[in-house]
C-alpha cells in the first residue's frame, strides 16, 4: 500500500494515468458542441445572415475543468483510496491491557470492545502474550499473560460495571505485580479519580504506557430532589466548554402497570458550566409513580438515578372526634382538611389504632380531646419514630381539661381554660388577622391574605418555652399554630377548628399552603449514617453498568453503615434497597455532591482517540463524485448548446434545480400562503378562478366586488374584497364560493389541482361555472366555451345535474326568484339533481329537498359582467336596454345574493319550518 | 396534419355557428351579372317582385302584367328586384411550410388556414354567395354541395413545394378574393398575383398566418435551420444572436405586405395560430363586409 498523508492507495499504479489528463484537456478543447438540426419555415428570412462572432466553437474553460476533474476522479477512484489504513502496531514482549470498565464507558462500550479486539489481534500477529485487567473488577493475584488468541473470545464477555475502581483492590493488585516487565495499553474512561495516579506509576515502572480514551464527555445524573412541590434534577458532565442540551425522562409505571416515560424535561448546560439543574413540576399522582430518572439516549449507569421514598406521596390519617352530624358536610371538622389534602396526599380513614399500623406519614386529629391509653401510647411511639401529628382545636378541646395542668405529651403547649372569642356579638374588639410568619417558622414566606380572620381560639399558657414553639401567631401576638418536637417527629397544634366555625382560615388558600408545608416535614429525606447504623438492607432492584434496572435476585443483605458509606462493589451494586420497615433507599452511582472531572494525563503519556483509526475505503465516494460531475456536465453541455431553453429544457432545468437547490424559496412561498390564508379566513371572501386571461379575470373580480357590495348593503353577509385563486398553488378550503369564468384559452389544471378541487367540492365548496355564451348558444350546444367547460369538468367529481327546478332552494334563499339572468337572460342554469326519492309534501309547492348544497352551478349568463362595478361603484357593462335592462341587472344581483346565501346557509331555507311563511308571501 | 373531411366541416360549421349570416356586397354590379339571392333594392333581373309601374314608351308588350292592368284603365308592367350574388375566391397556401407548428399542442398553420377558409365559406354559402377555391380551378358556386367539394379539396395532403405562391387562374373580374398563407416565400409571386387581381378589379384580403414561434424566434445555440421541405438551410453558431435581425426582417415583410395591400385596395391581417380562430374569422367577416 502506498500512503499519501492519511490516505493510502491499494492500486497506486493506476494513478500514473493522471499524466494523460493534459492530453485530454487539449483533445476536449478542440471539439465544438454538436449543432441541432431544426425545421423552421422562417429560414427564408435568415438566409444571408452571418454570425457576429465566430467564437463558441471551443468548449468553455470551466466545462473543460469539470470534465478533467471528472476524469481525474475516475482515475483516483479506481486507484482504491483508503482513509486511515490499518497499520500494524510494533513492539515485543508481554502486553497488559488495562480497562477502566466503569459506567462512564458504557455508552461507547461496543467501540471499545472493537478497539480492544484490534489491539489483541495486533498482539497476536506480533506473537506477544497478553493479559487483561478490568479496574472495576481486579482479578485476584498477578495478571496472567496468555497467548493473544486465548483472549480473543473472552473480550466480548467484558461488561462495564456501575461503580468506580476501588482503592483497596487496586493496592492489592499492584502489590501482587511483583517485578514483572510488560508494556501497557490503558483504555481509560476519561474521568479523573485520585487512585489513577498510583496505577499509572505502577504501570510506568514496568514498561511503556499507551492510553486510549474516548472523545466523548461523560454525563451523570444526580439524585432527584424535591422541594416546594417541584422535582429538581441535576446533571453533571466532564467536559464543560460548549453549551449543550440533554433530555431527562422520568420513568415509571403507568396506570396499566407498564413501564414507560411519564414526563421529560430538557436540561441545558451553559458553556463553561459542568453542572446544570432542571425543574419538573408534576402532579403528585404522577410523581409518586416515578421509579427513576434517565438521560435520554445515554446508556450508562451514571445517567440513571433511582428514586426512593423522598418523592412519594404522603399518607395522611384523618381522625375526627365524632361523626354524629351526618350529612352536614360543610360543618364536618374534616371537610376542609379532606378538600385541602386530597390532591396531594393519600387519605386514610378508620380507627386510630388500625391506622397507626399502616404507618401513615401524618395523622390529623381534629378536635379530638380524649384518646384511649392504647391510642395515646401508639401515637407517641409513632411520632417519636418520625411521624407528624397535626391537631386542631375545637369546642371539645376547649371544654376538656386536656393539657391543662400538665403539658400533654401529644400537645405542644398547655391550654388555658375556655379559650377566647373576639369580634363576636357579645365581645369587644375586631376579629384578629394573622401576623406575617417569622423566619424560623415552616410557613415562612407564605403570603397572609388580609381577609383571613380568627374569631375564636384556644389560648396557650405562657410557659417559658412557648415562644420557640409558636410557628404562627395572630396580629396581637397570641399563638395560632404551635409545634413541639417529639423524638424524630413533631406535634403541631392549630389553635382554631379545622372547619370554618372559629375562623375562616380553612376557607383560604393559605390553609392549603400551610398543610403542604407541614406535610413535607414528615420524614427526613436523606437518612444519615447514624440513622442507618445497625440496620440491614436488602437490594430490591439493581443497576448494571449500562443503566438497565433488573431484579436483585439473591444478593446478601447490606448493613446500614456500609450503605451510608456508599462504597459500591459487586456485593453492593447501585440500586434500590429496602429496609425492615418498608422504607427504601436508592443507592445511586452518583450522590448529589459528586462532580465529574476530566482525566488529565501527563504530557509523557501518549493519549489516543478511540474512533479515528477506522479504515475507510474512499473508492465509492470518489467514483460517486465523478458521476455527479459527469451529470453536471450533461446539464452544462445541454445549456451551452441551447437545448435547455426549449419546452423540454424547462423540465430538465427544473429537475436539475430541484435536485441542487435547498428548499428555501418554498418557505418564503409558505409565508405568503399563510398571510393569504389569514386574510381569506378572517372574513367571508368570494373567490374567482384565475383563467390567465387578464381582462376576464378583471371582470370576474369586479363582478364579485359588485355582488359583495350588494350583499353588504342588503344582507348581514359582509364580504371582504374578492380574491383570485390560482388552482395550481392556492388552498381552496378558505373560500365558500368559486366563480369560474370559462375561457377558451385557459389551461387545463394539473392532476393535483383537480384533486384539490374535488376535495373542495366534497367538503361543501361551490363552483359557479359561467360559459358567458348564453347569447349565442344554449347550455350543451357546441360553443367553444361550452366545449372547454366539458374538458375542464371532465375530471371533476360532479354529481348528476338537472336544470334548476322551480322549487330549488336557490329560488328562495334570500329573494324569491324564478329567473337567473346575468348579462344574458338564458334560462339554462344547471344544478345538482334532486334525489329521486324527494317527495312533494301534500299541499306544498316544494319537495323535501333537505339534503346538501349543490356543489356546482353551471350557466352561461355572464353574471360577472352584470355584477361588475368599477372602483367608483359604477356598473362596467350595459345590460339590456333601458328600464328592462336595469331590472335584469337587479335580478342578476339578486341571483348573486341568493347564491352566496345558499352557500353560507345551506339548505336552511329548504326547511319545512319556513314553508307557511313562504306560502303566505307567495300568496298561496 | 390533415383531417377527415366531415370532421373538418363539423368544426368549421361549429366555428361559423356563432356568427350571423354574412352579407357580402358587390361593388360593381354591372359586370357580375350572375344572379344571387340578395336584392339590390332597385328594379332589375331577379326572382322577387319589386313594383308595378305604368307602361311607358319602349316597353315590350309581353312585359305587361295583365292581371294588374285589368284592375284599372292603365297598363302596368311588373318589375322584379335586381338580385346579385358575390363571388369569392379563396386561395389556401398548401405548401410544406404551412405544415409547421412550433408546439405539439398548437395546430399547424395549414390546419388553421383550412379551418378558416372553410368557415368563411360556410358563412358565405349560408348567405347565398358563391364560393370557390383557387386551387380547385372551378368557378365559384353556391349551395351546400359546394361546401362538400371545398371540404374535400381542403383535406388533401400538402404539396411538395417549400413555399407557396398565390395563384388564381379563374378569378372572375370584380369578385372578391381571400389569400391565406404565411407569405414566407418569394414576395414577387405575391406581388404579381396581387397586380393581376387588381387589374381585374378584384378586391380582397391578404391573411397571413404565423406560428407564435415564428414571431418570437425562441432558439439559441448552434443550430442548422432547414425549411420544411429541406431545400433551404442555414447554419449558425449562436441562433440567439440572429433573433433581432430575424425579427427585423419579419417586420419588414409584414410592412411590405401591408403596403402592397394598401396600394391595391386590399386588406392585410396577421394571425397567430396561438390565438383564437374565432377572432380571425370575425376579422375576415368584417373585412368582407367592409365596403358596404
Amino acid at each position: 500500500m502506498w500512503m499519501l498523508g492519511p490516505i493510502g492507495f491499494t492500486a497506486p499504479l493506476i494513478l500514473l494515468a493522471l499524466v494523460a489528463l493534459p492530453i485530454l484537456w487539449i483533445v476536449l478543447r478542440a471539439v465544438p458542441p454538436a449543432p441541432i438540426r431544426r425545421r423552421f419555415p422562417g429560414v427564408a428570412l435568415l438566409l444571408g445572415l452571418t454570425d457576429d462572432e465566430t467564437q463558441t466553437d471551443r468548449t468553455p474553460w470551466w466545462l473543460l475543468l469539470l470534465r478533467t476533474l471528472a476524469a481525474a476522479a475516475v482515475i483516483i477512484g479506481f486507484a482504491g483510496p483508503v482513509l486511515n489504513p490499518q497499520v500494524e502496531e510494533t513492539g515485543s514482549g508481554p502486553l497488559l491491557i488495562v480497562i477502566d470498565g466503569s459506567w462512564a464507558e458504557a455508552p461507547d462500550w461496543g467501540r471499545r470492545l472493537d478497539r480492544i479486539a484490534a489491539v489483541v489481534e495486533d498482539a497476536s500477529r506480533a506473537g506477544r502474550p497478553v493479559a487483561l485487567v478490568q479496574r472495576t473488577d481486579f482479578p485476584a493475584g498477578a495478571p496472567e499473560f496468555l497467548s493473544a488468541d486465548r483472549w480473543a473470545n473472552r473480550i466480548s464477555g467484558l461488561e462495564p460495571k456501575p461503580w468506580a475502581p476501588a482503592k483497596e483492590a487496586q493496592d492489592l493488585w499492584i502489590a501482587a505485580l511483583g517485578n514483572a516487565r510488560f508494556d501497557s495499553v490503558w483504555f481509560s474512561d476519561g474521568l479523573d479519580r485520585p487512585i489513577r495516579e498510583q496505577m499509572l506509576e505502577a504501570l510506568e515502572a514496568r514498561g511503556t504506557v499507551r492510553v486510549l480514551e474516548g472523545g466523548r464527555a461523560a454525563l451523570g445524573l444526580l439524585p432527584a430532589g424535591y422541594a416546594d412541590g417541584i422535582v429538581q434534577v441535576g446533571a453533571v458532565r466532564s467536559a464543560s466548554s460548549v453549551e449543550s442540551e440533554i433530555e431527562i425522562a422520568a420513568i415509571g409505571l403507568d396506570p396499566a402497570g407498564v413501564e414507560r416515560s411519564l414526563a421529560s424535561v430538557p436540561l441545558r448546560f451553559d458553556a463553561g458550566e459542568a453542572q446544570a439543574q432542571a425543574e419538573l413540576s408534576l402532579p403528585p399522582e404522577l410523581r409518586n409513580r416515578i421509579t427513576r430518572f434517565e438521560i435520554v439516549g445515554n446508556r450508562s449507569a451514571g445517567a440513571v438515578t433511582l428514586t426512593d421514598d423522598s418523592l412519594k406521596r404522603r399518607e395522611v390519617a384523618l381522625i375526627a372526634s365524632r361523626d354524629d352530624r351526618e350529612g352536614l358536610e360543610l360543618l364536618s371538622p374534616l371537610h376542609f382538611l379532606r378538600q385541602a389534602l386530597e390532591p396531594t396526599a393519600d387519605l386514610l380513614d378508620g380507627a386510630l389504632v388500625d391506622l397507626l399500623v399502616a404507618n401513615p406519614d401524618a395523622v390529623v386529629l381534629a378536635d379530638v380531646a380524649r384518646l384511649a391509653p392504647a391510642e395515646q401510647d401508639g401515637l407517641i411511639e409513632w411520632v417519636e419514630k418520625g411521624g407528624l401529628l397535626v391537631r386542631f382545636a375545637g369546642p371539645q378541646v376547649a371544654a376538656s381539661d386536656l393539657s391543662r395542668a400538665e403539658e400533654d405529651s401529644l400537645m405542644p403547649v398547655r391550654l388555658r381554660v375556655g379559650g377566647r372569642s373576639v369580634g363576636g356579638a357579645m365581645s369587644w374588639g375586631e376579629p384578629k388577622t394573622i401576623r406575617t410568619f417569622s423566619e424560623n417558622s415552616p410557613f415562612f414566606g407564605l403570603d397572609v391574605p388580609e381577609e383571613v380572620v380568627v374569631r375564636s381560639q384556644v389560648m396557650a399558657q405562657p410557659d417559658p418555652d412557648l415562644s420557640e414553639r409558636v410557628i404562627a401567631a395572630l396580629t396581637d401576638g397570641t399563638p395560632l399554630v404551635t409545634r413541639k418536637r417529639l423524638g424524630e417527629g413533631q406535634v403541631v397544634l392549630f389553635h382554631v377548628t379545622a372547619n370554618a366555625e372559629w375562623s375562616n382560615l380553612p376557607l383560604s388558600g393559605l390553609f392549603v399552603q400551610m398543610l403542604e408545608r407541614l406535610a413535607l416535614y414528615s420524614r427526613p429525606t436523606v437518612p444519615s449514617a447514624e440513622d442507618l447504623a445497625g440496620t440491614t438492607w436488602t437490594a430490591a432492584r439493581v443497576l448494571d453498568g449500562f443503566g438497565a434496572v433488573s431484579d436483585a435476585g439473591t444478593l446478601p443483605g447490606v448493613p446500614g453503615e456500609r450503605l451510608a458509606a456508599r462504597k459500591m462493589d459487586a456485593d453492593m451494586p447501585p440500586g434500590l434497597y429496602t429496609g425492615s420497615d418498608e422504607r427504601s433507599i436508592a443507592l445511586n452511582v452518583l450522590s448529589s455532591a459528586d462532580r465529574l472531572q476530566r482525566a488529565a494525563w501527563p504530557a509523557r503519556i501518549a493519549v489516543e482517540g478511540m474512533g479515528l483509526l477506522r479504515e475507510t475505503p474512499l473508492k465509492g465516494h470518489v467514483l460517486a463524485a465523478a458521476l455527479l460531475m459527469l451529470a453536471l456536465d450533461i446539464f452544462a453541455s445541454l445549456w451551452l448548446s441551447g437545448r435547455l431553453r426549449g419546452a423540454g429544457g424547462g423540465v430538465a432545468a427544473a429537475i436539475a434545480l430541484a435536485v441542487l437547490l435547498p428548499a428555501t424559496p418554498v418557505e418564503a412561498q409558505e409565508d405568503v400562503a399563510e398571510e393569504l390564508a389569514i386574510l381569506a379566513t378572517s372574513e367571508v371572501v368570494l373567490a374567482h378562478v384565475l383563467t390567465g386571461d387578464d381582462s376576464l379575470d378583471r371582470v370576474a373580480a369586479a363582478g364579485l366586488a359588485g355582488v359583495g357590495d350588494a350583499l353588504y348593503r342588503r344582507t348581514s353577509v359582509e364580504p371582504a374584497a374578492p380574491m383570485g385563486v390560482n388552482l395550481e398553488t392556492d388552498e381552496l378550503a378558505f373560500y365558500p364560493l368559486l366563480y369560474w369564468p370559462v375561457s377558451e384559452t385557459q389551461p387545463i389544471p394539473s392532476a393535483e389541482a383537480y384533486a384539490r378541487l374535488n376535495q373542495y367540492l366534497r367538503n361543501g365548496g361551490m363552483i359557479l361555472f359561467d360559459t358567458r355564451d348564453a347569447d349565442i348558444g344554449g347550455f350543451g350546444s357546441g360553443t367553444p366555451t361550452g366545449r372547454k367547460l366539458q374538458q375542464l369538468a371532465q375530471p371533476l367529481d360532479i354529481p348528476p345535474l338537472e336544470p334548476l327546478p322551480q322549487d330549488h332552494v336557490l329560488t328562495r334563499t334570500f329573494y324569491l326568484l324564478q329567473d337567473f339572468p346575468g348579462r344574458f337572460a338564458s334560462r339554462d342554469v344547471w344544478v345538482e339533481a334532486a334525489p329521486a326519492d324527494a317527495e312533494q309534501v301534500e299541499g306544498m309547492p316544494f319537495r323535501n329537498l333537505n339534503d346538501g348544497v349543490t356543489p356546482i352551478v353551471i350557466g352561461g349568463n355572464d353574471w360577472a359582467a352584470a355584477w361588475a362595478i368599477d372602483e367608483l361603484g359604477n356598473t362596467m357593462f350595459p345590460v339590456g336596454r333601458g328600464y328592462a335592462g336595469e331590472r335584469q341587472r337587479e335580478l342578476a344581483l339578486r341571483f348573486g345574493v341568493n347564491l352566496v346565501m345558499h352557500v353560507l346557509t345551506g339548505n336552511y331555507k329548504s326547511d319545512q319550518v319556513h314553508v307557511p311563511a313562504l306560502l303566505d308571501r307567495l300568496g298561496q | 396534419m390533415s383531417q377527415a373531411g366531415p370532421q373538418l366541416r363539423t368544426r368549421a360549421e361549429g366555428l361559423a355557428a356563432a356568427l350571423p349570416p354574412l352579407l357580402a356586397q358587390a361593388e360593381h354590379l354591372a359586370s357580375t351579372v350572375l344572379l344571387g339571392s340578395h336584392g339590390r333594392r332597385r328594379s332589375g333581373m331577379g326572382d322577387e317582385f319589386w313594383q308595378y309601374r305604368p307602361i311607358s314608351q319602349g316597353d315590350e308588350a309581353r312585359e305587361i302584367d295583365w292581371r294588374r292592368s285589368a284592375k284599372s284603365d292603365v297598363h302596368f308592367i311588373r318589375q322584379k328586384e335586381w338580385q346579385a350574388a358575390q363571388s369569392v375566391v379563396i386561395w389556401v397556401d398548401g405548401s410544406r411550410s404551412m405544415g409547421f407548428s412550433g408546439d405539439r399542442n398548437r395546430p399547424a398553420k395549414s390546419d388553421r388556414a383550412r379551418l378558416l377558409a372553410l368557415a368563411i365559406s360556410v358563412l358565405l354559402v349560408r348567405a347565398g354567395e358563391r364560393v370557390g377555391l383557387a386551387n380547385l380551378g372551378t368557378p365559384p358556386r353556391s349551395g351546400p354541395l359546394q361546401l362538400v367539394r371545398l371540404a374535400e379539396a381542403l383535406t388533401g395532403d400538402l404539396s411538395e413545394d417549400d413555399y407557396g405562391t398565390p395563384e388564381a387562374p379563374g378569378l372572375p373580374a370584380h369578385s372578391r378574393a381571400v389569400f391565406l398563407s404565411d407569405f414566407m416565400g418569394d414576395m414577387d409571386g405575391v406581388e404579381a398575383a396581387l397586380a393581376k387581381a387588381a387589374d381585374r378589379g378584384v378586391h380582397g384580403t391578404l391573411f397571413q398566418i404565423l406560428d407564435p414561434s415564428e414571431e418570437t424566434f425562441p432558439f439559441d445555440g448552434r443550430t442548422i435551420f432547414e425549411s420544411m421541405g429541406g431545400t433551404l438551410s442555414h447554419e449558425t453558431m449562436k441562433a440567439g444572436d440572429l433573433r433581432d435581425r430575424y425579427l427585423e426582417r419579419l417586420a419588414e415583410r409584414k410592412d411590405r405586405l401591408e403596403q402592397l395591400s394598401r396600394v391595391s385596395g386590399w386588406l392585410y391581417e396577421c394571425h397567430h395560430t396561438g390565438d383564437s380562430a374565432q377572432s380571425a374569422l370575425l376579422w375576415l367577416y368584417a373585412a368582407l363586409e367592409r365596403s358596404r
